[in-house]
């Protein structure tokens, strides 16, 4: 087993390649938005929209935030991340390919019968990631169950919840944001990628939200807006939030659904559609 | 008979299971006094974990818990943790098949007054439909304790259905549970009756009662739903030529279908069902209620007559 008894969370566990700066976290989420097209243009279905759209913020928990390492993906101290919109497994698979959790070759087998990628994230299958997904309004829950272990258990690592802002329309989650509160889990960070779509629609003409970061405060939580394609302000959100004591934190980020893309972005045909090989093709153009 | 409450004696075996595994948490949704709990919770309250009445967010945090080498035992009213909280059982719990036991009390009819709105009748079929949960109905306090304690040591999701008021008990101290083997109480040839629960004492009864007309019954207290021992059933058919399934739950999806399908593929012979059909029940007492809808010591014996006259 790795050595791990340098962790803490000024020295990550894992090597550099973890510790990227902010112009190597660009280039790494072009990478990761390029395979989100490559890969589900592949699959011939799948949701590059909402996978897009957060891909800046998967790169920075991936390749900065997070304490994690691929060569052991069940390491007691890791921190935790849960991808709670499952339907984003693309970009969660993509960071987990590029982090070395699997070959990227795998990416290509996305949704086809026999891979470990399955149409949304299962745990079983999938070295690193954490939870099943595919239900909405689940995974901050999970959340707050694997926070409270951590607690029993004097562990430091934390957990980072990634939610849509359309599943925040499930009541189960705001279950579990009160129970967060309730429970002063400071050591759990749940991040909003708020792009403003739904499979339908526009959140606010389907189901307004707002306002959004007064729901948060008023259950008891620390809330932070901020531009979610915008690296400086994902990393200090994330700061700010490991040094809030006695409260979650939930960092709302702002996105743009098929953010990259031209013709994906705000093109809510794109939630859960794939790319057709030509489509593919002129995004990769864009991606390159 | 002797009676005794199947949720003390999980709350008793909680504790003392508490005492020799730190691993062992316990999550309730606000009814601890009623699921009795509470025990736990008072000694080791850092091991508890009151959800408020938040069944479904209670199920998602046992998850969390379990994916974190936790046992947890998530406990609430049968209808609420069955019925309300099927998606998360069934993502969650059973399609990662993680290490929660979930024990719900107040199954079934017998919770009587409180109406159809608190009758669990739909749960033995929900949790059965669920690939790698355990589904175990205990007969009697001391087949609770037994049943806890296999579900603390056994790795994987467990459902397991206790009853709000005392049970009789069928077993002496020194019983012993073995999960998925079902417990053949008394031998006979002319027809078996299958039960579960609160059915086992009553289909003992149906059975002296039937001996008294020379008709010669074996029952089998089936306490694991889920996996079914088929081979009892198989061997029951075989055997004795009828069978009566009885429990208390709608006929669709719970015990009488599981059992009525191993019969169907292996050995068909007559059988009858003593269910609550495909109606809900109303507000009464227990003993009305079981009455009112036909899950008697009696209805028991009709039924045994139904299927032997078939044979």
């Amino acid at each position: 087993m790795p050595d791990h008894s340098n962790a803490s969370p000024d020295s990550p566990a894992t090597s550099s390649r973890f510790n990227l700066s902010v112009a190597e976290l660009t280039e790494m989420a072009r990478q990761l938005r390029r395979h989100v097209i490559t890969m589900t243009a592949a699959a011939g279905s799948g949701h590059p929209g909402g996978s897009l759209s957060a891909a800046d913020i998967i790169a920075a928990l991936y390749f900065r935030v997070l304490r994690h390492d691929p060569a052991d993906p069940q390491w007691p101290d890791r921190d935790r991340f849960i991808l709670s919109k499952g339907h984003a497994a693309p970009i969660l698979y993509a960071a987990l390919a590029e982090a070395g959790y699997f070959p990227p070759s795998e990416l290509a087998t996305l949704r086809k019968l026999g891979s470990c990628l399955q149409g949304h994230a299962d745990m079983r299958l999938t070295p690193g990631v954490e939870m099943s997904s595919g239900s909405l309004g689940m995974g901050l829950s999970f959340a707050v169950g694997l926070a409270l272990a951590a607690r029993m258990d004097s562990k430091a690592h934390r957990t980072y919840v990634m939610l849509s802002d359309g599943e925040c329309q499930e009541g189960q989650t705001w279950e579990a944001a009160l129970a967060a509160a309730h429970f002063k889990l400071d050591h759990l960070t749940a991040i909003v990628d708020y792009n403003g779509l739904q499979l339908s629609g526009r959140t606010r003409d389907i189901m307004n939200l707002d306002p959004f970061s007064q729901k948060w405060e008023a259950f008891g939580w620390h809330a932070i807006d901020i531009d979610g394609h915008d690296f400086d302000q994902i990393l200090s959100a994330c700061q700010a939030a490991l040094e809030m004591a006695g409260k979650s934190t939930v960092i709302i980020a702002r996105t743009v659904k098929g953010k990259g893309v031209s013709f994906m972005e705000n093109n809510v045909e794109f939630h859960g559609k794939a790319p057709t090989a030509e489509e593919a093709a002129k995004a990769l153009k864009e991606l390159a | 008979m002797a009676e005794a409450s199947t949720r003390e004696a999980y709350g008793r075996t909680l504790l003392e299971l508490g005492r020799v595994n730190k691993d062992i948490v316990v999550l309730d949704a606000d009814l601890s006094p009623s699921t009795m709990t509470n025990w736990f919770a008072r000694e080791f309250p850092d091991r508890f974990v009151n959800c408020g009445l938040q069944e479904q967010n209670m199920i998602g945090v046992a998850a969390g818990l379990a994916a974190s080498g936790k046992i947890a035992f998530a406990s609430s009213f049968a209808v609420f943790v069955s019925c309300r909280c099927f998606d998360q059982l069934r993502l969650y719990l059973s399609q990662p098949a993680l290490n929660v036991k979930v024990v719900a009390t107040h199954g079934g009819i017998t919770v009587g007054e409180d109406g159809s709105s608190h009758h669990a009748v739909e749960d033995l079929a929900l949790l059965c439909a669920l690939p790698g949960f355990t589904v175990v109905v205990p007969a009697d306090a001391i087949e609770t304790a037994e049943a806890i304690r296999t579900a603390a040591s056994t790795y994987g999701p467990f459902y397991v259905r206790l009853s709000r008021p005392k049970t009789p008990l069928v077993y002496p101290d020194s019983y012993r549970f073995t999960l998925g083997k079902a417990v053949t109480m008394r031998q006979g040839n002319d027809a078996t009756i299958v039960a579960t629960g609160i059915m086992v004492s009553m289909a003992l009864e149906a059975a002296d009662n039937l001996a008294k007309e020379r008709i010669d019954c074996r029952v089998i207290n089936m306490h694991t739903l889920k996996p079914l021992d088929d081979e009892i059933v198989v061997r029951a058919a075989s055997e004795t030529g009828a069978l009566v399934v009885a429990e208390d739950h709608l006929a669709q999806g719970g015990l009488g279908s599981r059992v009525a399908q191993v019969v169907a593929g292996e050995k068909p012979v007559p059988m009858a069902f003593v269910n609550l059909g495909d109606r809900y029940a109303t507000s009464g007492t227990a003993t009305e209620l079981l009455q009112k809808c036909g899950l008697t010591a009696g209805d028991i014996e009709g039924a045994v007559r139904s299927a032997v006259s078939r044979k």
